[in-house]
């Protein structure tokens, strides 16, 4: 029982090339749930035996990760709810760690 | 409740893991299990209705994840209900078990109640050992099992407690770990609690056969990056500073013991500490105001080298249990750091076990039999302990 208390509050900061399509449509992977923790006052990326608390910006996202939004709306919606230009870069990037922790995939 | 003077400045945060023991009863025997010596003594599980009562005080302060572990889970028909209960709370639920006592009925059911996720433990990968630790024919049904939890899409966690009967295998069980396509390994050497503690002798592997399984529990990382994760916890009688143990005392674990005795921890139980209850007092009275959670909270109750030590923060003088284990006082440095007066005693005693296993290796002796975890053993040690206490 001893590694099952890893507790992230921030996310890695990983330098990945990647690929990301901005009209595929993405989904919370089967292995992973995502839900709002009222104790701790944020989202959090819940697995087996472990928890990864997001950001708030990071909970912005990962809120409008459903299967039924492409990349593209979930920035357009993003930007539109906090009146922001700009936000692509911030969002893609955040979600070259989500793909590569294995917290979302693209729907088929 | 009455608190312990300073220790109560220290702020306290919510438990994040409910760890629920719901019973000792197990069919498995393996010599290595970290419950207490005395098993047999915890006759009165607590009911349903306690679980419930605990599963929802707990996560009304915030505890997120949950484990039903033991014991055998499975040998409790309230399972279901349990993980129906523990879902709908919102927490994250965990299944800890050797696979025995399950079949794809009930993994259905599982699936059906909410369960999130289910961790088997293996006990070697092949047959004739994995029987002899478990002391039962299981290892088909263990493997049949781990198939079926992948079917039901399950992220699956498989266990495999190393020692030196099986961390030669190592390439063989990270193989079968592959072939059944776990999610997440955990390589757990055994730490040395309980049944462990006693056959200490026959498991503690030596270093050159932890630096072999190293190498190759290193391959298997790189190689199944992406697939699968692989943990490795190393065993700290190795190391030269001890462990976070539990990430600090009252911190972030509590384990409800089948009885319904509250602990920091699963080994805390042998502690010369009194701890409460569910049936006397709610989670919140016992995580924020009982003198057993308060104890080790902070740093007031360190003694050196711990008090002035620079990574005290780090470590928190590491394990209480095994400061209590291995120098009589559980407010001790952790006898694995080195800084500890203890340390050499640990050393040596690695020594003497290492020895051990090289003449066992070469046939000179015959290193004394396991003792298997089961409830005659249990009762015959219980009884040993007080007729010594009387005596």
């Amino acid at each position: 029982m001893d590694g099952i208390h890893r507790e992230k509050t921030t996310l890695l900061q990983l330098q990945i090339i990647m690929d990301i399509n901005k009209t595929d449509i993405i989904e919370i992977a089967p292995t992973f749930r995502v839900q709002w923790e009222e104790v701790q006052d944020c989202f959090v990326v819940l697995y087996p035996e472990g928890m990864v608390k997001l950001s708030q910006s990071a909970g912005e996202i990962m809120k409008r990760v459903d299967g039924k939004t492409t990349i593209e709306a979930i920035i357009k919606d993003l930007e539109t709810t906090f009146s922001e230009n700009n936000l692509e870069s911030d969002v893609i990037k955040f979600l070259e760690v989500a793909y590569e922790s294995g917290w979302i995939r693209n729907r088929k | 409740m009455s608190q312990v003077g300073s220790e109560t400045e220290n702020k306290v945060n919510p438990p994040l893991w409910l760890l629920a023991e719901l019973t000792y009863r197990c069919p498995l025997q393996c010599p290595y299990c970290s419950n207490p010596l005395e098993i047999s003594k915890y006759q009165n599980e607590l009911s349903t209705e306690d679980w419930v009562r605990v599963m929802q005080q707990a996560r009304k302060m915030g505890a997120t994840q949950l484990g039903f572990s033991g014991g055998e889970p499975l040998v409790r028909p309230d399972l279901e209900e349990l993980i129906q209960e523990a879902r709908s709370l919102g927490y994250y639920t965990n299944l800890i078990t050797s696979g025995v006592g399950m079949d794809e009925a009930r993994v259905k059911r599982f699936k059906d109640a909410g369960l999130d996720h289910i961790q088997i433990s293996f006990q070697a990968s092949d047959e004739e050992l994995n029987n002899f630790l478990g002391g039962t024919k299981t290892f088909q049904h263990k493997k049949e099992m781990a198939r079926i939890v992948k079917q039901y899409e399950y992220p699956m966690v498989l266990n495999i407690v190393i020692h030196r009967k099986n961390i030669d295998q190592i390439r063989d069980i990270l193989d079968m770990t592959v072939e059944l396509n776990a999610d997440y390994v955990e390589l757990a050497s055994t730490q040395y609690y309980g049944w462990s503690r006693i056959n200490v002798d026959q498991l503690l592997p030596t270093r050159e056969q932890l630096a072999r399984a190293e190498l190759v529990a290193k391959e298997y990382q790189d190689k199944m990056k992406g697939k699968s994760k692989i943990i490795y916890v190393i065993p700290d009688y190795f190391e030269n500073r001890p462990k976070p143990c539990m990430n600090g005392w009252g911190a972030i674990f509590l384990t409800i013991a089948p009885d319904g005795t509250a602990l920091p921890c699963h080994e805390a139980g042998q502690l010369p500490i009194e701890f409460p209850n569910v049936k006397d007092f709610s989670i919140s009275e016992i995580w924020n105001g009982s003198p057993g959670f308060n104890h080790f909270r902070g740093f007031g109750w360190m003694k050196e080298p711990c008090l002035s030590c620079p990574e005290k923060e780090k470590d928190f003088g590491g394990c209480r249990c095994q400061a209590f284990m291995m120098t009589g006082d559980a407010a001790n440095a952790d006898p694995v750091c080195d800084k500890s007066p203890y340390h050499q005693e640990l050393l040596d005693d690695v020594e003497r076990i290492a020895k051990l296993a090289e003449q066992e290796a070469t046939h000179q002796v015959e290193v004394k039999p396991l003792v298997f975890r089961n409830m005659k053993n249990s009762k015959k040690i219980v009884k040993e302990a007080k007729t010594t206490a009387d005596t």
